[in-house]
């Protein structure tokens, strides 16, 4: 049971609960945004915000222990890989040709897209520069 | 001097993963933290020895706080638009130029804005970065797209450049 009496506890179970809440509402947000990108903004920020108030929760409850510095070393992996993913599968979507939802209003990447092939082959990105 | 700085940092992780001063356990992590760094000796990882200068670790440590006080700020806007009734978009994607040069710094930036403001980051392609945004104002999305970059940048060049 959670100690309300101990000021710890009590922060460590306001975080835990803010985190809950948090990656609910990214999950909602899952199911009612219309394309992937949309859904993926829900995917890393409500999540991520969640996910790191859940781990910071776990690190005020444990102290800087083993625990502590786990929950730590995954705040730091979280916020490097999800926006890393995130990139990786907006792009591949896009460049599969999966449209941006009805309503939306720019596409400067598409326009980009656009440009480049219209340009004479060695015109556009380095392609296959990264490893 | 790479594999060194690699395997040194995998070590780090090896010991707070295990968080164990057992010696056999020691003897282990040091050998996977230098199998890792050979291993990834050809990851091109960019000037990350800047870090080791004092005041670009200050900033670093600076811009810890200030990511943080701008991610919950877009959780919020974010999760308004989730709950409001009426799911009010208006998205698209934008583009911005950006002034940073270096790999770290570019890496920091893009990651950054996908954590950030209805925001995530599309693609890099030369210094033009394409976000997509949950929100777009009515005029001159791109402009403004780049003003919100500003500070982040110039935050980030105080770190890498």
């Amino acid at each position: 049971m959670i100690d309300f009496g101990s000021p710890r506890e009590t922060v460590a179970f306001v975080l835990l609960a803010l985190g809950v809440g948090f990656d609910l509402l990214g999950c909602i947000g899952l199911v009612r945004l219309p394309d992937v990108y949309n859904r993926l903004q829900a995917g890393t920020k409500c999540v991520t915000l969640g996910t790191f108030l859940l781990l910071l929760g776990v690190v005020v409850r444990f102290g800087l222990g083993g625990m502590g510095w786990k929950a730590l070393l995954c705040i730091w992996f979280i916020a490097m890989t999800s926006p890393t993913s995130a990139h990786a599968i907006a792009r591949a979507a896009h460049r599969s040709g999966v449209p941006l939802a009805a309503g939306s209003v720019l596409d400067r990447y598409r326009e980009a897209g656009e440009a480049r092939a219209a340009e004479p082959a060695g015109g556009g990105r380095e392609e296959g520069a990264a490893p | 001097m790479r594999i060194l700085a690699t395997s040194l940092l995998a070590f780090v992780v090896w010991l707070i993963v295990t968080w164990s001063f057992d010696p056999v356990s020691l003897a282990a992590g040091v050998t996977i933290a230098a199998a890792i760094a050979w291993a990834f000796r050809r990851v091109e990882m960019g000037e990350v020895r800047y870090l080791l200068s004092p005041v670009r670790l200050f900033w670093a440590l600076v811009f810890v706080p200030v990511l943080f006080a701008y991610i919950v700020r877009s959780n919020l806007d974010v999760a308004y638009r989730i709950v409001h009734p009426r799911l009010p978009i208006r998205p698209g994607i934008t583009r911005a130029r950006t002034s940073l040069r270096s790999i770290p710094g570019r890496t920091l930036l893009a990651n950054s804005i996908t954590l950030t403001p209805g925001t995530m980051s599309v693609d890099l392609v030369g210094d033009v970065l394409y976000v997509h945004r949950i929100w777009l104002p009515a005029d001159d999305p791109d402009g403004d797209t780049e003003r919100g970059l500003a500070p982040f940048e110039r935050l980030i060049r105080r770190i890498f450049e």
